[in-house]
């Protein structure tokens, strides 16, 4: 018996046979996140039912020296939910109960799996939504939130999961069972549940989870603006930034995302527009009536040719409609693309976005850009034809030289995708040696044996506990009771 | 001469850390002199002292060889307005933050905190229910290490999902994990006009302000025995706007409009010589919070809007008000009290005599994780020893 077999057995013994899966055929479905060419089929799959059956599993893992994934959905889009070919994969999507909604303390506590927009459905019949809002939302679990750190359109004023999570449940590689923060703010001692939102499934899974609820906003208004060129949509951007706006959201589309837009879903925006810009303001509504009013004002003077303003809901959707479907969209014009994630101070946005351009020029490459331009946070998506020799090669040069010039200009290699598998060997490039080790530190605290999603987002492990002067164990005063007094 | 006798001076009547006497006193000019210093202190105990506005929050250190003054490492390095951020030195005064031109770093804290110790705090005040705390509004930090290693974590822009957030866990470790000698803070526009609230009206209408549609920017409450309490908004905005709902929240809790606010607020309820208390709980039960602590003989301020309150009361029964509780079962009461409501209750700070015999931090999940963080970053529990959760 090899020891997966072993494991497996034990497994089935203790969570379930239906709840472990060894079948290769079975195993396939989840080769991949949603970075699709990054595939590896795990050893096993463990859907776990309950918090105690995600222990059971660590445990075991930890037991035998076997390193476990945790996967939600699999929409990462950096190869974070990535199997390991010797190791467990524990699938959330058994753990989808949303435990309590308690609008009078604005707070929801739900399991891992479940998907961001259920999380809203839930709260919105007592007037309020989680305000996270990935464009992946209708399929992205709350765990999988967790991990990445995720943000979403409305991110600028409302901030990211990590702004939004109060406590959570966790499963640390040893096995153990762990609360940190609670429904209440500040808990006391280090701020570990800060450290482990964004850590990508390398410090354990988490089990359950406490969210926020904010209120929904009295009004919410939309304004699409066309164009010239991205030159005047970004310095509108920064225009209304600098007169002190803060909208919900401010999206940006240039004319290859547009083209793409429109051949998939027809969104009509304003005839030959070089760029659109999509503004969203939301609150009291006094509030936003004049401020739409100065967000308008200050579009056209600096040359937006064509605003539209969204009558009701369904004019509002129509608007998001061509962004939201921007990614899938540059599937219409290009066989091949890939999704760049990265960020630069907004301020720097015309500069970065004129090199972009004359990078993918130089290599002969086609670059369509959608972007969350109120935080500098890029999407690049670099279009390619796998079937000419060399084109792919040629879009991965591209897409790399976008994330030198994020980092050049005082940015990230990524705003929301995170590093996972991807871009591990570009985070030396924003951080030194140090920095990483002392990342790691946190890392040998949780999971001294590697065995929590090892391989992704740091290029190189650390090995815990290799300086000589690192002691194992309690501190003497630690075990002579000093320290513990309180 | 060594290093250390290069970097330091011998400390004066002043050095001392909660009645701890320290020996040796330096104020590093910048991350690098900071670094070489802590390089050359290995082996010796340090406290890091800021503004020194809050050191007397915590336990005392075990022991304390070396106090590492922020007072030079002083300066905004840089005001990116166009991307509303700035980039300070950690021991930069809060108040030269507050005055950048139309913008603001928004948190509540005194003139003279520093930055790097309002980040070691993660102290917040009233505006923390539209803002934040540091925890929110810090985006990069370097920090050295205990073993002199110079570390950056996050960066400067305000979306960064790239590495771990380390700027979380340094933020409200009280230097136990290292000296903060950078910052970079999110910033925010200065509100084209303000306006405040104030009505005598239990604290249980707090519910109806955050049930509207009036986005506060704080909700303040302050109550006392023997007092009617007191329950005051901030409203932010445009002129117009915040003009109406100024109106309709006065309406609502049967209040007047003013444009400064009540003389509490943003006030610690505690004098010196008092127990000043942080209670936390989840909203619904932000009432039973405060009829308990004022039971209890305590005034109690804070946010009704974020369930953060704080609590002081006299530490011996002499200067207590006739039915009030010593200090050790006050804190009993409080905790309690707190544990019911979801949260916390942590002594902030009281006097000698009395600090010795409180559990200040009380109970704390996760304190093993905890121990194991600080053995990977202060394997011999050279920083502020003792001074944190469960002894760290
Ligand atoms: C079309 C599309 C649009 C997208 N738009 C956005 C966007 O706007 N903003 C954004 O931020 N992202 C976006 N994403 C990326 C992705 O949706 C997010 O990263 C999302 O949070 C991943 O959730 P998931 O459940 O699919 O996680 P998975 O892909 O399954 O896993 C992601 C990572 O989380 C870890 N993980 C999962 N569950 C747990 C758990 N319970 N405990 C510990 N670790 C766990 C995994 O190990 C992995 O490292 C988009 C993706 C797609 C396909
Ligand atoms: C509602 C409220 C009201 C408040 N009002 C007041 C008030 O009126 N007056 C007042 O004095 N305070 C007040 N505070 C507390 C105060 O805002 C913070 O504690 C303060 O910002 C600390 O700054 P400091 O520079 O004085 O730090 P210090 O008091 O010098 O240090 C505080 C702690 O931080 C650590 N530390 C300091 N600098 C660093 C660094 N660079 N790196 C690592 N660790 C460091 C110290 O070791 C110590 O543990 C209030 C807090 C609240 C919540």
């Amino acid at each position: 018996m090899t020891s997966i077999d072993a494991l497996a057995a034990r497994l089935r013994a203790e969570i379930g046979p239906r709840r472990v899966l060894t079948d290769r055929q079975e195993l396939r479905t989840y080769e991949c996140d949603g970075l699709a060419h990054y595939k590896v089929i795990p050893a096993l799959v463990a859907l776990p039912g309950t918090a105690d059956q995600v222990a059971a599993v660590v445990r075991a893992c930890a037991e035998t020296g076997t390193p476990f994934v945790a996967r939600g959905s699999g929409t990462g889009l950096s190869g974070g939910a990535l199997p390991h070919a010797d190791g467990v994969l524990i699938v959330t999507s058994q753990l989808r109960e949303i435990v309590e909604v308690r609008p009078e303390d604005e707070r929801a506590v739900v399991q891992p799996g479940v998907i961001n927009l259920q999380v809203t459905k839930a709260a919105a019949p007592h007037g309020y939504y989680y305000a996270p809002d990935p464009s992946s939302q209708q399929i992205c679990s709350i765990g999988g939130n967790v991990a990445e750190n995720s943000g979403g359109a409305h991110c600028l004023k409302y901030g990211f999961t990590t702004n939004h999570v109060t406590g959570l449940e966790v499963v640390t590689p040893d096995g153990e069972r762990i609360r940190l923060g609670g429904p209440a703010p500040d808990a006391p001692g280090y701020d570990l549940l800060g450290a482990f939102v964004g850590s990508e499934g390398t410090l354990g899974v988490a089990t359950e989870v406490t969210v926020k609820l904010t209120r929904l906003p009295e009004t919410v208004r939309t304004l699409l603006a066309g164009f010239r060129s991205t030159d005047q949509a970004g310095a509108a951007t920064s225009a209304i930034i600098a007169a002190g706006v803060v909208p919900a959201a401010v999206e940006m589309m240039d004319v290859l995302a547009i083209e793409a837009a429109e051949a998939a879903v027809g969104c009509g925006y304003p005839a030959g527009a070089g760029a659109v810009l999509i503004v969203e303001l939301d609150g009291p509504a006094a509030e936003v009536e004049a401020q739409f009013a100065e967000v308008s004002a200050l579009c056209e003077a600096n040359g937006a040719f064509e605003t539209r303003i969204a009558a009701d809901d369904e004019e509002r959707a129509l608007i998001w409609r061509g962004r939201k479907s921007a990614f899938a969209a540059v599937g219409r014009i290009s066989p091949d693309y890939i999704v760049q994630d990265g960020v630069i101070p907004r301020t720097a946005l015309p500069s970065v976005l004129r090199r972009i351009g004359e990078v993918a020029a130089e290599h002969g490459i086609r670059v369509a850009n959608v972007f969350h331009a109120g935080d500098g946070n890029l999407h690049p998506l670099v279009l390619f034809d796998d079937a000419v020799p060399g084109e792919s090669a040629r879009a991965e040069t591209v897409s790399g030289a976008i994330l030198d010039l994020c980092i050049e200009h005082g940015g990230s290699i990524t705003g929301e995708h995170g590093v996972g598998v991807d871009k591990a060997r570009y985070l030396p490039r924003m951080f030194s040696d140090d920095d990483l080790d002392t990342m790691q530190l946190v890392r040998c605290a949780f999971d001294p044996d590697g065995i929590a999603n090892p391989g992704k987002v740091f290029p190189t492990p650390r090995l815990c506990g290799e300086r000589p002067a690192r002691r194992r164990g309690a501190h003497p005063l630690q075990e002579s009771g000093v320290a513990e007094v309180f | 001469m060594g290093v250390l006798d290069e970097l330091t001076r011998p400390a004066g009547d002043a050095d001392v850390v909660c009645g701890v006497p320290a020996r040796l006193v330096a104020a590093p000019r910048d991350t690098a002199e900071a670094a070489a210093l802590i390089k050359a202190a290995q082996g010796r105990s340090v406290v890091i002292r800021g503004g020194g506005t809050k050191l007397d929050w915590g336990p005392p250190p075990r022991s304390l060889d070396l106090i590492i003054d922020t007072r030079r490492l002083a300066g905004v390095v840089e005001h990116a307005a166009g991307d509303l951020i700035t980039v300070v030195r950690a021991g930069t005064p809060m108040a030269d933050l507050h005055g950048l031109p139309g913008q603001q770093l928004a948190l509540d804290a005194p003139a003279t905190a520093t930055a790097g110790g309002t980040v070691a705090t993660n102290a917040s005040g009233p505006r923390r229910l539209r803002y934040g705390t540091a925890r929110d509004l810090l985006i990069g930090i370097t920090v050295v290490r205990p073993d002199g290693t110079v570390t950056r974590a996050g960066g400067r822009v305000v979306k960064n999902v790239a590495g771990y957030d380390l700027g979380k866990l340094y933020t409200g470790a009280f230097g136990t994990l290292g000296l903060i000698t950078e910052c970079v803070f999110r910033l925010h526009p200065v509100p084209a006009a303000t306006a405040f609230v104030r009505a005598t009206t239990p604290p249980l209408h707090a519910a109806k302000v955050l049930a509207g549609q009036f986005a506060a920017s704080a909700l303040e409450v302050s109550a006392a025995p023997g007092a009617e309490p007191e329950l005051a908004v901030l409203l932010e905005g445009t002129p117009a706007g915040v003009r109406e709902r100024a109106a309709t929240v006065a309406r609502l809790l049967g209040g007047r409009v003013g444009e400064r606010p009540p003389e509490w607020w943003d006030v610690p309820p505690w004098s010196p010589g008092d127990v000043g208390v942080k209670l936390t709980g989840t909203l619904s039960q932000v009432p039973a919070l405060l009829a308990t602590a004022v039971g209890a003989g305590a005034t109690v301020r804070g946010s009704a809007g974020a369930g953060v309150l704080y609590a002081g009361f006299p530490a011996g029964p002499d200067a207590a008000p006739d039915g009030a509780v010593g200090a050790g079962r006050a804190v009993e009461l409080l905790r309690a009290a707190a544990v019911r409501a979801g949260g916390h209750a942590v002594v902030l700070t009281a006097p000698a005599g009395v600090r010795e015999t409180l559990d200040m931090w009380g109970p704390v999940s996760g304190l093993a994780l905890m121990r194991r963080v600080k053995e990977q970053f202060d394997p011999d529990h050279r920083f502020a020893p003792g001074r944190f959760v469960g002894g760290i």
